[in-house]
């Protein structure tokens, strides 16, 4: 996390310059950064225990990154507006909060609408407030840069977290229940008699592909840990 | 930036006051949206006791809300198998809307027990199983469901479970069809009509089951042994019931 503020101090200096195009390059750096380079799952490791435990199918996964995405935008959002009225001492309460209400939001949301996945996600919409990865954005960035960068930045952080959680989904219902999206593909392409692995299904196997996820990812981009 | 205390106490106030209110809206502007996604889950868990899910998947919540409307007909037993008309404030009552988890908690006799009967298609009159709720306690949290009796009152026609939090791909298995399904056809009477229930077996892939017997989920053993505790306890709860139709159906002959 060291490394990382000293970062944010770097880009709050360069946010000062005038007229800067909407997407400049500084700003998808903003996006593509935490895609690949500085991925919050594979790099930061943030949020692994969500990234463990709804992974098992990939429609649930797809539910939870929606939802991620967007408190990640709204809460960065948010508090980036109110960052100068923030009062320093009970800042961590107050992002706290906004979190906790949105991620309230999108349980009732998914309660109302679509009760299925709520009762498939449960604990686990809830367990957003805790997740890391939000809270992180938003003491690390949201507090000390503009509004429209935050919510960049959000986007950054939330489809990052998405990606890895989607790929990880989808090798576990693929070996794990020979399904995507509860399509039983292998029964369509003639294979009736594929073995499902077990493993897949528990949290066991998620560790196991995010490992190899993290290993091809590093192996790629050179990222040794300090 | 350091603010005064007042800053930060005003700031706080202000700040719970939005919240709680924004979050309260929503509470109050979904709570129609939520009950009805509740009624439609309870009714097509109902169903799918019952029913093929392949094809009550398929179905539109309009199509199962009317299915059901047309098909369950439902009331309210005692303990002693006596119909429960009136609830506490002297209202009708809706067996949709007893709490099963309410009632668990009560002592079992006096709890009220609602009957779902799926009627014939052609004939109306004529019930073709009974659907009761039953709950209980698996590994780690909250276990219930639904199971289908034939008219005989003996002869499980299908079964539909759901729990809180049970081990996925162990223990959770007991949502999926493949589970359920294994307890189509099994009885719940000896042959001198005493209720021995169904049993799941411990491990899985057991050979020479009998029909008081369903294969177990392997690595799931306790969740196994809450679905049996569960399933003879309210089949025992009934067993009045039961009786007082079994009477009837004779006295009609």
């Amino acid at each position: 996390m060291s490394t990382e503020t000293l970062e944010q101090t770097e880009e709050v200096a360069v946010v000062k310059k005038p007229a800067e195009g909407l997407l400049s390059k500084r700003r998808k750096a903003f996006i593509t950064d935490p895609l690949n380079e500085d991925n919050p799952i594979t790099v930061q490791v943030l949020g692994i225990c969500s990234a463990l435990a709804v992974t098992v199918k990939m429609e649930p996964t797809l539910i939870m990154s929606i939802a991620v995405v967007f408190v990640i935008v709204f809460s960065n959002l948010i508090i980036s507006l109110i960052r100068n009225l923030v009062p320093n001492r009970v800042r961590i309460i107050v992002q706290l909060a906004v979190i906790a209400t949105l991620v309230t939001l999108v349980n009732e949301v998914l309660k109302a609408y679509n009760y299925e996945m709520y009762k498939v996600l449960g604990a686990f919409v809830g367990l957003i407030i805790t997740n890391c990865i939000v809270m992180g954005r938003l003491e690390a960035f949201a507090m000390g840069n503009k509004p429209y960068d935050s919510v960049l930045d959000g986007i950054g952080s939330g489809f990052g977290y998405a990606w890895i959680i989607l790929t990880v989904a989808f090798f576990r219902e693929l070996f794990g229940s020979g399904s995507i999206f509860d399509f039983k593909i292998f029964e369509a392409v003639g294979i009736s008699n594929f073995a499902t692995n077990g493993l897949m299904v528990d949290s066991i196997g998620a560790f196991v592909v995010l490992g190899v996820l993290i290993w091809v990812q590093r192996s790629k981009t050179g990222y040794v840990e300090h | 930036m350091q603010q005064s205390n007042t800053y930060i106490i005003i700031f706080t106030a202000v700040m719970t006051v939005i919240v709680g209110g924004l979050l309260s809206l929503t509470s109050q502007g979904l709570a129609p949206a939520q009950k009805k996604s509740i009624e439609l889950d309870t009714k097509t868990q109902i169903l799918s006791s019952v029913m093929d899910r392949e094809q009550l998947s398929k179905m539109k919540p309009d199509e199962i809300l009317s299915m059901y409307n047309e098909r369950i007909a439902s009331l309210v037993v005692d303990i002693n198998g006596q119909i429960i008309e009136k609830d506490e404030k002297g209202e009708d009552m809706v067996a949709e809307e007893v709490s099963i988890l309410k009632n668990y908690k009560k002592d079992p006799s006096e709890r009220q027990y609602p009957v779902f009967k799926y009627m014939n298609e052609s004939d109306l009159n004529k019930v073709d199983a009974y659907i009761i709720p039953i709950y209980g306690a698996g590994l780690w949290n909250a276990i219930w469901g639904y199971v289908a009796l034939e008219s005989d009152l003996n002869t499980i026609t299908g079964a539909s479970f759901d729990h809180t939090g049970e081990t996925p791909g162990l223990g959770a298995r007991i949502t999926s069809p493949e589970i359920q399904n294994r307890y189509v056809g099994k009885k719940i009477l000896s042959d001198n009509g005493e209720i021995i229930s169904v049993n799941m077996v411990k491990g899985e892939g057991n050979e020479g089951l009998n029909e008081h017997q369903v294969d177990g989920m392997s690595g799931a053993t306790i969740t196994g042994r809450g679905v049996n505790d569960m399933l003879k306890a309210y089949l025992s709860h009934y067993e009045s019931y039961f009786t007082t139709i079994k009477n009837g159906a004779t006295a009609k002959l």
